[in-house]
């Protein structure tokens, strides 16, 4: 089935899955941001853990998207993965020292013996919280802004910064995006709280400081996607292959690819309808619908990042060695290869669900930490 | 014609990447094995419905989850420094191993995230066979996340399955079967979970027999050292074949590894095994360091001929065969291998050079020639080799692998009768007076950790100076970067990674002295 396809159409399939997974990455840095609030939501011992707790059952979740995310785009686009890893190599091992240290930080912190502190732990989940959606979603950032590599005959990476990733920071335009999906993170983390605990004080809390990170999301948010739409953009000629600056590319690729667009406004809507009827109807189930809108709203991002003739790692070096969804893939036989086992991922995508509902039918409350042998 | 990367960036990049996946490897055997031990445990106690069972598996869940915590946390580095420090090898190999990569975290590390969460959160919101489900699950998912990336290791071993693409200068995939199914890979996945079955199994033994040198839980350790005993027994019978296997494999696929692990110079019929040797300071080849004499030792004759290939009499290539060549034995020379590479390197060249010049017709003859059946088995099989200009740096550490091998595989004996001897005990009650075994099975617990760390310098040193094998040599794949760049990450890494080391021994050890819940 998969071998009928032509190259350029499994590129398409295999970015649609590489954007599925980031979207879904970002829905799941609820538990990042709900990180970054263990001590303005969680007030004494007691509440800090079942706020620990709620977040530890579900932190593998994230961190097993991104590294299936990292494979993925190693399978499909492996060509992205050595540019971009080996290039903006500061920024990735700053990235991946947020989550070593988180990785560890659920299971060690209350443990006695634990050599660090209970309260080193739980820097490493700030820390991880913080830099975790601040350094990812700058380094997205660089997918409309560029970054400064050239790549030689042998498709080897010559990055021309020495900052090596760093430099992204200067550029205001990423510093938004991380900063949105920063507020972001906390604000799906504050909703997840609502939704799973059953306690007054930890609702309350949530519910005001849900009120104090809508604002600077909205503020950094809007300002990305209105700079992205009004933006020259890194488009590809459709015959040579030549990239080249176009003036609004990006709000070219959202009015040319209209269901994208739609995808793109119910996202939107859907976070904001979650915080509003949060905040103003005292609803408990925001987080389902502002986490829908952020899976809607990243995939639309990342859709109008490759397709539509747009180099989706553009160069700000060589214009030409940018990366698009053709020249970074892997073999047609590759993609097919893994096509075949893409067809898997329905059925795992069914089975955390279902777990993932056995586990979240009773609201976690102060008396189950007290029952439960195992608590972080 | 082809850059070389300074020579302390490759080491550096090296020396960070071998830290780093030391430490995963730390963690992963008992990851491997213990979840099994658990799984049997709960499975007793869901027959049988026995509370103490429930005991027992709770108690090595506990360590598990500490052990499993630190285990996630050193492999995620790992995965993306293909990327950050091998960036030239990634794009070079990436059309293959990306795949098992990806494979790996849809199908192995989601189950596994999955069903771990049940398994320490979900007793008392699952039935009791759902929950037996999910640690079954979990010890499933473990051993095929291993699968995946043993298959990605074993095709560096022995690429297979692929054909190199001018266009885009890098190896693309053409069977996929081919690269799941090679021999490499197979021995490699049997023998290394196998290794983490006998690492757990060691580790259970070892622990239960402190808690019956200090007299407590002695139901506990009982059952537990039943159930490892017979478990490790098994396993460690299977290792030892799982290995031998490897072991025949490699002087197949890779003979100067083989030479090397063997301290095998000068190659013969009826090649004898050398047992136990030390090898002393001063060199029998004066061009070559890492050639040391032996000052010492037991050989058995003709057994590494019957070992490598099952014929007493059979030729094995000694280390000068490969490097001088041997005529008799069809065995080229390395300086032919070295000029044929550079013939296979320099037609890519051109071929980049006519196609950057829009030399259309030059570049579509130089491409037929490169893709040539002739070409590829006579040239471009050894591209790899273009980029040495002496021989001597074809010759991985023989003392470092040499010692390693002969480590793991004594090693491995001496579990085989540990298992026995605890089997035996405990079936006749007798353990609780063997106080000198009992010590031995503590001190059997690092060792078998040594084993294990022992395997992958085997594995890893022994097939230096490659990344893989005959096509890319280590200092062609890796990032260009400031060799200062890596060094800051490496040590940023071997300090992290020793304190959370640190911080995991005291907790375990913690946890060991406390004990199993009431
Ligand atoms: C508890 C650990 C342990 C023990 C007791 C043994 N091994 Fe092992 N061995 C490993 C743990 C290990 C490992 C760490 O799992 C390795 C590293 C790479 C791999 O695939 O498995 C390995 C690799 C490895 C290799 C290299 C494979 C390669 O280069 O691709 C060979 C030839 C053997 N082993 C052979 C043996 C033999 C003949 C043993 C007989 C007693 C033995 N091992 C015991
Ligand atoms: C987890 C256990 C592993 C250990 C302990 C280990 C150990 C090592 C060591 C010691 C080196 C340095 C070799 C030298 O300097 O001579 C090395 C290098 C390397 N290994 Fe492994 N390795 C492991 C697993 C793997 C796996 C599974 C892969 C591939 C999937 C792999 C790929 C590499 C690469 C790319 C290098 C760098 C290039 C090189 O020096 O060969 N390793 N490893
Ligand atoms: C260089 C090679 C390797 C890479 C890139 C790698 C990558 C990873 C990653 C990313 C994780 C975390 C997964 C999660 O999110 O849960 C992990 C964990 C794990 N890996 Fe590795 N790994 C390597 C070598 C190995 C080897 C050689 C084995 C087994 C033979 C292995 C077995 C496991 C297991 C069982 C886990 C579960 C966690 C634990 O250690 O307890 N890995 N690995």
């Amino acid at each position: 089935m998969f071998e009928n396809l032509s190259h350029y159409a499994l590129q398409q399939y295999w970015w649609v899955l590489i954007s599925v997974l980031a979207a879904l990455f970002v829905f799941l840095t609820f538990v990042q941001g709900g990180q970054t609030l263990i001590y303005s939501v969680g007030k004494t011992e007691g509440e800090k853990t079942i706020l620990l707790n709620t977040l530890g059952r579900k932190w593998e979740f994230t961190f097993t998207t991104l590294v299936t995310f990292g494979g993925a785009f190693f399978a499909s686009f492996p060509l992205f993965y050595a540019t971009s890893f080996g290039g903006a190599y500061w920024v990735w091992l700053l990235i991946l020292a947020a989550f070593i240290v988180q990785a560890v930080a659920y299971e060690f912190r209350m443990k006695p013996a634990n050599f660090l502190g209970a309260k080193t732990y739980e820097i490493f989940l700030v820390v991880n919280g913080l830099l975790g959606t601040l350094l990812i979603g700058t380094a997205v950032g660089t997918f409309f802004n560029g970054a400064e590599f050239s790549l030689n005959e042998m498709n080897q990476v010559l990055w021309q910064n020495p900052a090596r990733g760093l430099e992204a920071v200067l550029t205001f335009h990423n510093v938004a995006l991380g900063l949105a999906v920063f507020f972001l993170a906390r604000i799906l983390g504050l909703l997840y709280f609502i939704f799973t605990v059953d306690h007054e004080a930890i609702v309350s809390r949530s519910r005001k400081q849900l009120l104090y990170n809508t604002i600077p999301f909205l503020v950094f948010f809007l300002w990305f996607v209105v700079w992205l739409l009004l933006k020259e953009g890194f488009a590809v000629h459709s015959e040579t292959g030549e990239v080249f600056m176009e003036k609004y590319k990006y709000l070219h690729n959202l009015l040319q690819m209209p269901l994208v667009l739609v995808f793109f406004l119910v996202g939107v809507v859907g976070v904001l309808w979650g915080i509003i009827s949060t905040i103003f109807m005292k609803s408990g189930k925001g987080f389902w619908f502002a986490g829908t809108g952020t899976v809607l709203t990243v995939f639309a991002f990342f859709i109008i990042a490759g397709f539509n003739n747009t180099s989706f790692y553009p160069s700000l070096s060589d214009l030409q060695s940018s990366l698009t969804i053709q020249n970074a893939s892997s073999s047609k036989f590759t993609l097919t290869v893994m096509s075949y086992v893409s067809l898997m991922i329905p059925f795992v995508f069914a089975y955390i669900v279902y777990f993932w509902k056995a586990m979240n039918r009773k609201k976690v409350t102060e008396e189950e930490m007290s029952e439960e042998s195992h608590v972080y | 014609m082809v850059e070389i990367a300074d020579l302390s960036l490759v080491n550096w990049s090296r020396a960070q990447f071998a830290l780093t996946a030391m430490y995963h490897w730390l963690f992963v055997p008992l990851t491997l094995g213990i979840t099994f031990i658990i799984a049997f445990m709960e499975t007793l106690y869901v027959k049988t419905g026995n509370e103490e069972w429930k005991r027992v598996t709770k108690f090595w869940m506990t360590l598990f989850g500490i052990n499993f915590a630190i285990g996630v946390a050193t492999g995620i580095i790992l995965e993306f420094e293909f990327g950050t420090n091998w960036s030239s090898y990634s794009w070079f190999v990436g059309d293959i191993f990306g795949a098992p990569l990806a494979i790996e975290g849809i199908l192995a590390f989601f189950m596994e995230s999955t069903f771990i969460a049940i398994m320490f959160f979900g007793w008392n919101k699952v039935s009791k066979k759902t929950h037996l489900l999910a640690t079954w699950l979990t010890a499933i998912g473990a051993n095929l996340s291993a699968l995946w990336i043993l298959v990605a290791n074993g095709w560096m071993q022995k690429p297979v399955g692929m054909v190199f693409n001018p266009e885009t200068a890098r190896n693309e995939m053409q069977n996929f079967w081919d690269v799941l199914f090679s021999q490499v890979a197979v021995d490699k996945w049997l023998h290394a979970t196998s290794s983490g079955f006998v690492l757990a199994s060691v580790f259970v033994i070892g622990v239960s027999s402190w808690f019956i040198l200090k007299k407590r839980e002695l139901l506990l350790a009982k059952k537990s050292i039943l159930i490892a005993s017979v478990f490790g027994l098994v396993s460690s019978l299977y290792l030892i074949m799982t290995g031998d296997n490897s072991t025949r494999t490699i002087a197949n696929d890779q003979p100067m590894k083989f030479a090397a692990i063997e301290g095998l110079y000068n190659g013969s019929e009826g090649a004898g095994l050398v047992a136990v040797g030390l090898f002393s300071t001063s060199e029998t080849d004066p061009n070559n360091e890492n050639l040391k004499d032996f000052s010492m030792k037991i050989e058995i004759p003709n057994f590494l001929s019957y070992m490598a290939f099952l014929d007493w009499n059979a030729f094995v290539p000694g280390i000068h065969d490969l490097i001088d060549g041997n005529e008799k034995y069809g065995y080229m020379p390395a300086v032919e291998k070295i000029e044929r590479g550079k013939v296979a390197i320099s037609k890519l060249f051109d071929f980049k050079e006519a196609q950057k010049a829009g030399n259309k017709e030059l570049a579509n003859t130089l491409k037929a020639e490169l893709t040539s059946e002739d070409f590829q088995n006579n040239y471009f099989k050894y591209f790899g080799y273009g980029y040495f200009e002496d021989p001597n740096d074809l010759i991985p550490s023989v003392p470092l692998t040499f010692y390693s091998f002969h480590l793991m595989v004594g090693l491995g004996f001496l579990f085989v009768l540990l298992f026995a001897f605890a089997f035996y005990y405990v079936i006749k009650g007798s353990f609780t007076e063997k106080r000198g075994f009992l010590r031995f099975a503590i001190i059997a617990v690092p060792l078998a950790y040594l084993a294990s760390q022992a395997g992958w310098i085997v594995a890893e040193v022994g097939r230096q100076p490659w990344v893989v094998q005959d096509l890319m040599p280590t200092m062609a794949g890796v990032t260009r970067i400031s060799a200062g760049s890596v060094q800051t990450t490496f040590w940023l890494f071997a300090v992290l990674f020793t304190i959370l080391l640190i911080a995991e021994l005291k907790i375990m050890f913690r946890q060991i002295k406390i004990g199993p819940k009431h």
